[in-house]
């Protein structure tokens, strides 16, 4: 299927918004996606048609709902291949997902001094959790380092994997766009006996997903940063791994019964479904699912590459020594996601700038506070590309930062 | 939308190019650090408290340094603030933090009523801020980090 950016384009309504008479400029995809009509109308159709409860109650308006939100399941199993809607778990994002691992499969299977191993690349959301368990249980964190163009330096890694538990690595850097690689580390990890854990939040929305093929154990992403709605986010995990794990959140949806004597569990995923879910995000998902295979995952990849090559090419020629961008400079092994240091600015100042002209980045350190010290900086600009983004929007992005020489006189 | 000139006032970048009062003090002079949990930035504000004329707030501040990374609003602000506070006693810088944070826009202050007459000088002129809100964390950090560094004085 060809990839016709003005049809793509069409689809967001957000992109015609002006401000102060000028257009958005939205390099902030690695944050959040912005949404297509067909997942707002989705919304709102659900809400004016068929909003009822869902898994509780008999009448049909229920059921219809409870079809419409088990659509959103039935899609996110095709979009990373799961060998069952079953084996998709609902939650409020991909942190809640981490912490779920974490606190569920943690708790019932680590102990004081079992070792969890870590990359100096991962979101807070693959480290906290497991920080946590370190004050609870006293396990261990080893951390895989990193080359010094920001890749994964594998060379000790067997070592590092030697008696762990868990090894829980990112699939595409947040900070540095860098792609690891996912199948050859599920593999090493599971020979070695740890339980492979992939955060696939950067990466989901943006390549094409086999979770199978990766041979992972668990995998957590998020719907608001594929063209979904916030307040959704999927864990996948291997029915064996997500049956033999105990429940996270207790409540309503995810027993099967309770007495006075305790509770026993609803089948997964129920069983990690506590309360009334996020039921309205479910029918958005599905059809931002939809909407993503309209245009074909792997074109969407292919778009994103070519962007990423223009991207590398027009900032490092216009501004040369100027700037520094991290990560990986061959676009097969990153996504579109640029964190730069730009001259002595700091990425506040930047940032201010760039939103005089509409340009919306990220400054700061990206929830990644340990990889800002490996990059021995306090926070980078960070502009970040998806599907609807264009060549223009990286020439605005580099008029932009021209006019901050212009203020600071560096 | 204000102009970046309300913000990127010229006595602002020269405190940002130039800072005063950069460096440290060794102990027992104070020392606190303030954390932007947003954005990553550090302050580190040392103290030195001359008490020969009293205490609490009667104490002197005889000497301040400033230490950390941050934007040109972080950076400039500590600048103006560390020479604002030099050689003040620390209820009248008490009485400045109070100035400065409700010319930043922060309510919810018990301000004294004879606040209202200090001049804070070149600081004055980061009042643009208030125009940028997600700019006033910056402007306060190291305000905060000072405030903290008195907490542990007492």
């Amino acid at each position: 299927m060809a990839f016709d950016q003005d049809a793509i384009n069409e689809q967001f309504p957000i992109l015609s918004r002006e401000i102060d008479g000028a257009p958005l400029v939205y390099l902030d995809s690695g944050n959040t996606s912005q949404k297509p009509r067909r997942v707002i109308d989705a919304m709102s159709s659900f809400m004016e048609n068929t909003y009822a409860p869902i898994n509780r109650s008999s009448y049909r308006l229920a059921g219809e709902a409870t079809d419409a939100y088990e659509q959103g399941r039935i899609a996110i199993a095709r979009l990373v291949n799961a060998s069952s809607p079953d084996e998709v778990v609902f939650t409020k994002n991909a942190t809640e997902s981490m912490n779920l691992i974490a606190m569920a499969w943690g708790r019932a299977n680590l102990d004081k001094g079992d070792v969890v191993v870590l990359t100096e690349m991962e979101h807070h959301a693959n480290i906290v959790p497991w920080m946590m368990l370190v004050q609870e249980r006293g396990i261990q964190i080893r951390w895989v380092p990193l080359t010094a163009d920001g890749q994964l330096d594998l060379t000790d890694i067997d070592t590092i994997l030697d008696g762990a538990k868990v090894f829980s690595f990112t699939a595409m850097s947040n900070v540095l766009g860098t792609i690891t690689p996912i199948t050859l580390l599920c593999n090493k990890a599971r020979a070695a006996g740890a339980l492979a854990v992939v955060d696939a939040c950067q990466f989901v929305p943006h390549n094409v997903t086999d979770v199978q093929s990766w041979n992972a154990d668990l995998v957590a992403f998020s719907s608001h940063k594929m063209c979904g709605p916030s307040g959704i986010g999927m864990l996948w995990g291997r029915m064996e791994i997500l049956d033999a794990m105990p429940p996270f959140l207790g409540g309503g949806n995810m027993i099967d019964t309770v007495t006075f004597d305790g509770f026993t569990t609803a089948p997964v995923p129920a069983k990690f479904e506590a309360g009334t879910p996020p039921i309205v995000e479910a029918v958005g998902l599905a059809a931002a699912v939809e909407f993503l295979e309209s245009v074909g995952m792997a074109n969407i990849r292919q778009h994103e590459m070519d962007l990423s090559r223009y991207t590398l090419d027009t900032l490092n020629e216009r501004f040369g020594d100027d700037i520094t961008i991290y990560g990986p400079a061959n676009v097969e092994q990153r996504g579109g996601v640029f964190s730069f240091a730009f001259r002595d600015l700091h990425p506040h100042d930047v940032s201010q700038v760039l939103d005089e002209r509409n340009v919306c980045v990220r400054a700061g350190h990206h929830c990644a506070k340990p990889l800002m010290k490996t990059l021995g900086v306090n926070a980078t600009t960070r502009a970040s590309v998806y599907l609807y983004n264009t060549t223009d929007d990286i020439d605005a992005l580099a008029d932009a930062l021209d006019s901050a020489t212009d203020i600071f006189g560096f | 939308m204000p102009g970046l000139e309300d913000l990127y006032r010229e006595i602002i970048l020269d405190h940002y190019r130039t800072p005063r009062n950069r460096g440290e003090l060794e102990p027992p002079a104070i020392k606190a650090d303030g954390h932007n949990p947003l954005c990553g930035d550090d302050i580190t504000v040392y103290l030195d408290l001359d008490t020969s004329a009293g205490t609490g707030d009667d104490a002197v501040i005889r000497d301040i340094k400033i230490g950390g990374q941050g934007c040109s609003i972080s950076q400039s602000s500590a600048s103006m603030m560390s020479q604002a506070m030099l050689g003040k006693s620390v209820g009248d810088v008490n009485a400045r933090i109070r100035r400065f944070k409700t010319l930043m826009g922060i309510e919810g202050l018990d301000e004294i009523e004879s606040d209202a007459d200090i001049d804070l000088g070149d600081l004055e002129a980061l009042q643009g801020v208030v125009k940028f809100p997600v700019r006033i964390k910056c402007a306060v950090l190291s305000w905060n980090t000072l405030a903290q560094a008195l907490t542990q004085a007492e």
